[in-house]
């Protein structure tokens, strides 16, 4: 009986791997078929032409292009934003602390077209109670407010990362370094942030990916512009041909690429700190042969 | 606080809480509070904005009134406003879509955290990640060219003599709810999973020597110590369904509303900004609600959601 259940959670298992897998397969597929509509069936015979077609999108490129620069900005913005709200949260406590922390992980939760469209609303306004009717660059719909709309949440998940890291940092360290003459900046650039780097590059990578992925917040705010995910989302109700396939066949390779590269890293790493385990419980065996 | 000063310094200390106050004032709250400001104000011309006309009004939300649609339910016929309908519909199919996730998530968690050998575990996250990592749109793209008419689907139930001819799988809210399943089921399983691995496996032996059939050690041991992981994960897909716009839109059919897209069409169709502003802050108290009752009836705090 226990076997059983054993097997079957093990089916149970594969089955949901297939499951997670199985459309991007298919979706991939779909982009050597010489078909018009995007599909595995009927096959009409291997063939290259969408991505040549794809190669020759242009508003694919720009889209391209816009995505990038976007999460650069929201990368960027979260990191630095992230990281000082973390550190003002360590060393703030009672309900002042329950209060800040409260607000910046609701915004977690708050739906992304409600962030987009409070965020374009707010701007265009106060351009509007400022300038009147011709308003100036930062205050009209464009991609600048959609970097501003997402770091409002991406920011408080680079906070949670980096507030993670500094729970285990030696606040002695500060102490030592402000008593041997240390500056104030020199302990911040040369003590605390260099123990949170970890996590302040962990939490840049996820905030890149949380931008590209981002459609609620953009839709809302981007007035003309497009992103990638605006784009294939457009392409997708209106006419679609393969080369949507194209595109996601290649962003599915960068993303296990890099998954890929990831998991090496992480394996050496553990690999490392078990020989390292390995050498000190030599040691200190040999240590205690001697005595 | 002064702590903080005397640790980097008075020029630091009020660039971080400037950076602070200028996310959580300028791009949380402020955005909200003019939100609600506008949902209040009619939708007037740009020539009579701030006129005799401009005055506060709840006739945005009023609008939810509006229109009349026939539905029958279970057999019982009744009239209801259709923008009601589509935000029940709405909150409705979340839930169901919360409740097959977890159902779908629990016994993959549960075998990730005490059945598959630890040293297969990194693989089988990667496995599981690489779907995550790819956005939201291909996923449901993926889907939208399985369900087609003539796809993938259709084409290998009718060969394999299940069918007799190609079913149209996107009816009604079907697409929507299989394309939010496979969106959104992973937010389930991490949160479950890490918190069925803290539970001492020494337990479960101690039930199972106590003789407890494996259905009540999961109703009165692993469950209840799962807790705080299956509210954060239903908080999590359900705040994602309710408020997706993409898979509703790729994957809806001709009889399904997502409350997002009627956001969507005030905002952007109509422009009428101020009715939008109304029917976002809808979503959001109804969210906010949703929230609060998980964490009263699974007695968890905000800070445990949010990990």
């Amino acid at each position: 009986m226990y076997k059983l259940r054993q097997t079957l959670a093990r089916v149970y298992a594969g089955a949901f791997v297939f499951y997670m897998l199985i459309p991007l397969v298919i979706m991939a597929a779909a982009a050597f078929n010489d078909n018009k509509t995007p599909s595995v069936v009927p096959w009409k015979g291997f063939t290259w032409k969408w991505f040549e077609a794809l190669w020759a999108d242009d508003r694919m490129w720009h889209a391209f292009q816009n995505t990038l620069l976007v999460a650069l900005a929201v990368a960027l913005i979260s990191v630095i934003v992230g990281t000082a709200a973390a550190i003002l949260i360590n060393s703030v406590s009672g309900n002042l602390r329950s209060v800040l922390y409260g607000t910046m992980i609701s915004t977690i939760l708050i739906p992304g077209a409600v962030i987009g469209i409070s965020t374009m609303i707010m701007w265009t306004k106060m351009g509007g109670a400022l300038f009147g009717a011709e308003k100036p660059f930062p205050f009209i719909p464009g991609l600048h407010l959609s970097v501003l709309g997402q770091v409002s949440y991406i920011a408080a998940i680079v906070m949670l990362l980096v507030l993670a890291r500094l729970q285990s940092f030696d606040q002695g360290l500060e102490e030592a370094a402000l008593d041997l003459g240390a500056t104030h900046g020199q302990v911040m650039r040369r003590i605390l942030l260099p123990h949170l780097y970890p996590a302040i590059g962990a939490g840049a990578a996820v905030a890149f990916f949380q931008s590209i992925e981002n459609f609620n917040v953009t839709q809302f705010t981007r007035g003309g512009a497009d992103t990638l995910t605006v784009y294939v989302f457009s392409k997708v109700r209106s006419g679609i041909t393969p080369t949507i396939n194209a595109l996601a066949l290649m962003l599915i390779c960068v993303t296990l690429a890099l998954a890929i590269v990831y998991e090496i890293k992480r394996r050496r790493s553990a690999s490392l700190e078990a020989a390292r385990e390995a050498e000190a419980r030599r040691a200190a065996a040999l240590e205690e042969a001697v005595i | 606080m002064s702590n903080m000063i005397r640790r980097y310094g008075a020029a630091l200390t009020l660039l971080i809480c400037l950076l602070t106050a200028f996310w959580l004032l300028m791009l949380v709250i402020m955005p909200n509070i003019t939100l609600l400001e506008s949902s209040f104000r009619p939708y007037l011309p740009v020539t009579e904005i701030g006129g005799p006309k401009d005055v506060y009004t709840a006739a945005n939300y009023m609008k939810v009134f509006n229109g009349d649609v026939e539905v029958s339910p279970l057999g019982f016929t009744f009239h209801l406003p259709v923008h009601v309908l589509t935000f029940s519909l709405t909150i409705f199919y979340s839930v169901v879509v919360t409740l097959i996730c977890f159902l779908l998530a629990y016994p993959l968690a549960y075998f990730m955290a005490k059945i598959l050998n630890p040293r297969s575990l990194p693989t089988m996250f990667l496995l599981l990640f690489v779907p995550l990592w790819v956005s939201e749109v291909l996923r449901a793209f993926a889907w939208w060219i399985i369900l087609a008419l003539k796809g993938p689907l259709s084409w290998a139930l009718v060969n394999l003599h299940i069918i007799d001819k190609e079913v149209r799988w996107i009816t009604g809210y079907n697409g929507v709810m299989i394309g939010l399943v496979y969106t959104y089921v992973l937010f389930m399983i991490f949160p479950v999973f890490n918190a069925i691995s803290s539970l001492d496996s020494n337990q479960i032996e101690a039930a199972e020597d106590l003789g407890a059939p494996w259905w009540r050690i999961h109703w009165r041991i692993v469950l209840p110590h799962a807790k705080p992981g299956i509210a954060s994960g239903a908080v999590m897909v359900f705040m994602l369904s309710a408020g997706s716009l993409l898979v509703p839109s790729i994957l809806g059919s001709t009889t399904s509303q997502w409350f997002t897209q009627t956001v969507q069409q005030w905002m952007l169709d109509a422009l009428d900004w101020n009715t939008a502003a109304a029917y976002a802050f809808l979503l959001l108290i109804m969210c906010t609600l949703f929230v609060s009752v998980v964490m009263k009836i699974f007695r968890v705090k905000l800070s445990d959601i949010a990990n």
